[in-house]
């Protein structure tokens, strides 16, 4: 059933990822395509409003993918599922704080975490790079259309902007402002 | 004012004005809750975001439970939580329903076209920071490179990844530990 499906899946999502919403991206990737819930497009336009819109960008994307797949109860049951795990788990913490701040095993595990979470934010930025630049796959054919040259010019322009500390609803503005103005004007 | 009433509002407000995920959440939940409602001191505050970044979860959630709980029991744990949550609940179900209708428009799927090459840009960014915060050793970049190429073209579940990489990383600083024993004997 697909609300159990969603419930279990974001439960799963919500109990393993650490550093926050962007290493989370991969592992909905994954799963979305497994289940076919949704095309690599529209996880990238969800990442875009995530990102634009006010709160925690898991649960953002949460509700997204969940209203996507199946309504709003769709999009109750995934939020719900990606907050459980971090709420039960604060609980316990927060009676045993003090034990768990200063534990070794905890900074041995988070040693090995960090790393992973680079990777794993490394792996969905492929990803996303290949639905961008080649949705097809790849093809020479690919370099000399304009489908692939503005993507590459408005990422170009942005990353340098994202590094420069603009906002990141400033960016993602801009490059909606580029967008259409290049759709009308190349005729796209 | 009802205490859990307050907590409710204080973290609906947090929920509804903080774009950009957990971090930006952190500034704001400081002046709330230290300044303004004085439930927790500086030094709390800093030990939650320590905390919810060494659990599993959104940021802006573990935080919320910490504080809704040190401040009024599990009842306030659980109406923090809400809170926190409903702003983005609201405003992505609005959006969702305005896109469905919208998405076909030309000027829309333009602005996406544009949009989705910005949101690269975004996520580099992130690897980038999070790279930053990565002790640089060699030990680290194995384990990225392992990750990345696990997730990214042997598309195995990340779950595993993750654990795989918690328990190498408790199991290599306990094996560092007593070489550096061994040495001091």
């Amino acid at each position: 059933m697909i609300l159990i499906e969603l419930f279990l899946v974001f439960l799963k999502i919500g109990a393993f990822t650490f550093g926050g919403g962007y290493a989370m991206i991969a592992m909905i990737q994954v799963e979305a395509e497994k289940h076919g819930w949704l095309s690599p497009e529209e996880l990238i336009d969800f990442v875009a409003l995530s990102e634009s819109t006010p709160g925690p960008l898991a649960v953002n994307m949460a509700t997204f993918v969940g209203i996507r797949t199946d309504g709003l109860l769709g999009a109750v049951i995934a939020t719900l599922g990606i907050v459980l795990p971090s709420f039960i788990i604060i609980l316990i913490i927060a009676k045993f704080f003090e034990r768990f701040k200063d534990s070794k095993g905890v900074k041995g595990v988070m040693s090995g975490l960090k790393p992973a979470v680079v990777g794993m934010i490394g792996a969905a930025l492929i990803s996303a790079a290949r639905t961008v630049f080649f949705p097809e796959g790849l093809q020479a054919a690919r370099f000399t259309q304009v489908s692939f040259w503005l993507p590459l010019g408005i990422f170009a322009l942005t990353a340098v902007l994202a590094f420069r500390k603009v906002h990141p609803i400033k960016i993602i503005l801009l490059s909606a402002a580029i967008g259409i103005g290049a759709g009308y004007s190349l005729g796209l | 004012m009802n205490k859990n009433l307050d907590l409710f509002l204080t973290f609906m407000k947090i929920g509804a004005f903080t774009f950009g995920g957990g971090y930006a959440m952190i500034p704001l939940i400081q002046r709330e809750v230290c300044e303004n409602k004085k439930w927790l001191d500086e030094k709390e505050i800093a030990d939650i975001v320590a905390i919810s970044e060494s659990t599993p979860g959104p940021i802006a959630i573990n935080a919320a439970t910490f504080v809704g709980y040190r401040t009024n029991g599990f009842s306030g744990a659980c109406i923090a939580t809400l809170g926190v949550v409903l702003p983005s609940f609201l405003i992505i179900s609005l959006i969702s329903f305005i896109l469905n209708e919208f998405q076909n428009f030309k000027p829309v799927r333009y602005a996406f076209m544009g949009i989705r090459a910005a949101v690269l840009a975004l996520i580099l960014k992130a690897l980038f920071m999070m790279f930053k915060k990565t002790k640089k050793e060699i030990f680290s970049y194995i384990l990225m490179a392992t990750a990345l190429v696990l997730t990214a073209f042997v598309k195995i579940d990340a779950v595993f990844v993750i654990i795989g990489c918690g328990l190498f990383g408790l199991i290599w600083s306990l094996a560092r530990k007593k070489e550096q024993k061994n040495d001091t004997d």
